[in-house]
């Protein structure tokens, strides 16, 4: 019985993260309308897991006290393809809603790339490959403190190329950060090329076993999936860290963009966003 | 002057932060897999305080924000061209930019400053990094020139949560100051010796030097110690070179490119001082001569030989 009711809570509330997850990609794409500067393909992937955070209930936060001790930390490393981001601090309070019609311009905090002027931004983004390693420290600070308070990082898989996530793999591995969730945004496709034509980084998810991760791959769009590895990683007492590969696609939603292995410098018209939304709708 | 042993800086550094801890500070100490006698006392006895991420500078500035993020005071320890030039853009993002949004105490503290490491060629000269750390926003730096001034700064770092660049020497040096002397760290700068109409500014080692130079030559002349680039105070420093005719600055760095030199050229230019400079330092190349540090100066003309005759004879550079 305990498990049937926890059945049909936790259908509901997949069910009520995929509607958010379709107004968040919307509201992505009205965000990019305002600001065509802004990476919309990249930010399209991770949207259901950033939905799946946030509102599945493993993200602990207090939008009224964005730096709240007891918070856990959220590092958005892949600072370009989280866009998607906005409208979810907008939803939550940490912004305002109104604020979603200014991004990129004059006299906005709402740039290009969030980073932390915004409420709810932990770490200056835009340079990749630095949010893993800060991460660690926030981790192994935490865990002086005997804070219960864990650290989440979202990385893209073309961020993998630099070395400094590798020198912070290795650490957190050899340091047993049981509190400290990486989730490697996995669309495959970097600014020029296919990752696999740059650096393949197949088998992922051995080579960070090899370094003392506990790993497991999922489609990052299926929003249960998403939802169990999560709960896999909060409920984790291995002492080791936890890396959620999610393999999604670039572009999420829009087929032009989905199609496009150049998609990542692409911008969407206005009717092409206005088609997007609709057939999400 | 005291007959006093020398004291390596790195030794009376780590014995501060060995205090500090004893005191329960929130301090972390992480390295780059660089270690000295002290630090292996802290290690043993504050194992959960210290950690070696290993030979990964870059690692050591992102661990060492996420710990300042997370309140404590870190000292990132390790090989001062290293510490300052290879995680260079970790410092700028996460220190520099972050600490523009948020207190972030983490402290840089690289050993072997300019020329120290001599006879380990080019790649362990450290030249560049006053000019590379001064031009980064928010970021103070230091550059102390005796182990008095050691402690001085690193009971500041202790009580200033801003992030820092501190470079010592890596060889045992005599003190240049009396306990307690008449230093204001804020000032950033000391005027050792009056007299004479030139003024040498030197930082770092290279005032142990001019102050030789001084002891054991009948010319006279001014000597200012530069321990600091941020906090500078310039007009003070503009109202102490002004009482003079000349200015011979003195760094183990390169010249005109940024460091003490573009420092004390920039302050008289922006004031419409008219007074001729003469940089002593580096010239535009590195040193793959192999000798003793001596004789690294001697070559480039910044020995005490070299310090005299550019106080007899300086050129004109502005």
């Amino acid at each position: 019985m305990a498990t049937e009711t926890k059945t049909t809570a936790d259908a509901a509330l997949i069910s009520r993260l995929k509607e958010k997850a379709a107004w968040v990609r919307n509201e992505t794409l009205k965000v990019h309308g305002v600001a065509p500067e802004t990476r919309v393909a990249s930010s399209l992937s991770p949207v259901e897991v950033l939905v799946t955070l946030y509102y599945g209930g493993w993200l602990r936060f207090d939008p009224r006290q964005p730096q709240w001790e007891g918070r856990d930390r959220f590092i958005a490393s892949k600072g370009h393809g989280c866009i998607a981001l906005y409208p979810i601090l907008a939803d939550l309070g940490f912004i305002g809603l109104e604020e979603l019609a200014t991004v990129c311009k004059n006299g906005s905090r709402l740039g290009c790339i969030p980073d932390m002027q915004i409420p709810g931004i932990e770490t200056t983004n835009g340079s990749l490959g630095h949010g893993l390693g800060v991460a660690c420290g926030m981790a192994i600070g935490l865990r002086q403190k005997r804070s219960d308070a864990r650290v989440y990082v979202i990385t893209g898989d073309g961020e993998l190329c630099e070395g400094s996530v590798w020198e912070a793999v290795m650490f957190a591995g050899q340091h047993g950060l049981g509190n400290l969730t990486l989730i490697v945004d996995y669309n495959g496709i970097a600014m020029l090329d296919r990752c696999r034509n740059i650096i393949e980084f197949e088998p992922l998810d051995r080579k960070l076993r090899e370094f003392q991760w506990d790993v497991v791959t999922v489609d990052g769009h299926d929003i249960g999936a998403v939802h169990e590895a999560l709960a896999a990683c909060r409920q984790s007492r291995s002492g080791r860290p936890q890396a959620i590969v999610a393999r999604t696609v670039k572009g999420k939603g829009v087929p032009s963009l989905e199609r496009d292995v150049l998609c990542h410098i692409k911008t969407l018209n206005a009717q092409q966003i206005a088609e997007a939304i609709g057939r999400a709708s | 002057m005291t007959t006093e042993k020398p004291l390596a800086m790195r030794d009376v550094f780590l014995q501060h932060l060995l205090e500090a801890l004893r005191r329960r500070e929130k301090i972390f100490i992480v390295t780059d897999d660089f270690g000295s006698p002290v630090l292996d006392k802290i290690r043993h006895e504050f194992g959960d305080h210290f950690i070696n991420v290993g030979i990964a500078e870059q690692n050591a500035i992102n661990i060492a924000t996420g710990l300042a993020a997370e309140g404590f005071t870190v000292f990132a320890y390790g090989i001062a061209s290293f510490m300052s030039m290879r995680c260079y853009e970790q410092i700028r993002t996460n220190l520099s930019m972050a600490s523009q949004q948020r207190a972030l105490n983490v402290n840089i503290v690289g050993v072997g400053a300019g020329l120290s490491y001599d006879i380990s060629g080019p790649s362990h000269h450290c030249l560049e990094d006053i000019t590379l750390m001064r031009l980064l926003p928010h970021i103070e730096v230091f550059s102390p020139s005796d182990w008095t001034l050691t402690t001085r700064v690193t009971e500041w770092s202790l009580r200033h949560p801003r992030p820092k660049y501190i470079r010592l020497d890596s060889k045992p040096v005599p003190r240049l100051y009396a306990d307690g002397g008449p230093v204001t760290v804020e000032d950033g700068f000391c005027e050792l010796a009056h007299g004479g109409d030139t003024c040498v500014v030197a930082t770092g080692f290279m005032t142990q030097v001019a102050r030789r130079a001084l002891d054991q030559s009948a010319i006279r002349f001014g000597l200012v110690d530069v321990f600091a680039f941020r906090p500078l105070d310039e007009d003070r420093l503009l109202g102490v070179l002004k009482k003079y005719r000349r200015v011979v600055t003195l760094e183990e760095g390169f010249i005109h490119r940024g460091g003490l030199d573009t420092v004390v050229i920039g302050l008289l230019a922006r004031h419409g001082v008219q007074m001729a400079v003469h940089p002593l330092g580096v010239n535009d190349r590195y040193l793959f001569d192999i000798g003793h540090r001596a004789r690294l100066h001697q070559l480039c003309g910044m020995d005490e030989a070299g310090i005299l005759q550019a106080v007899a004879a300086p050129r004109v550079e502005t």
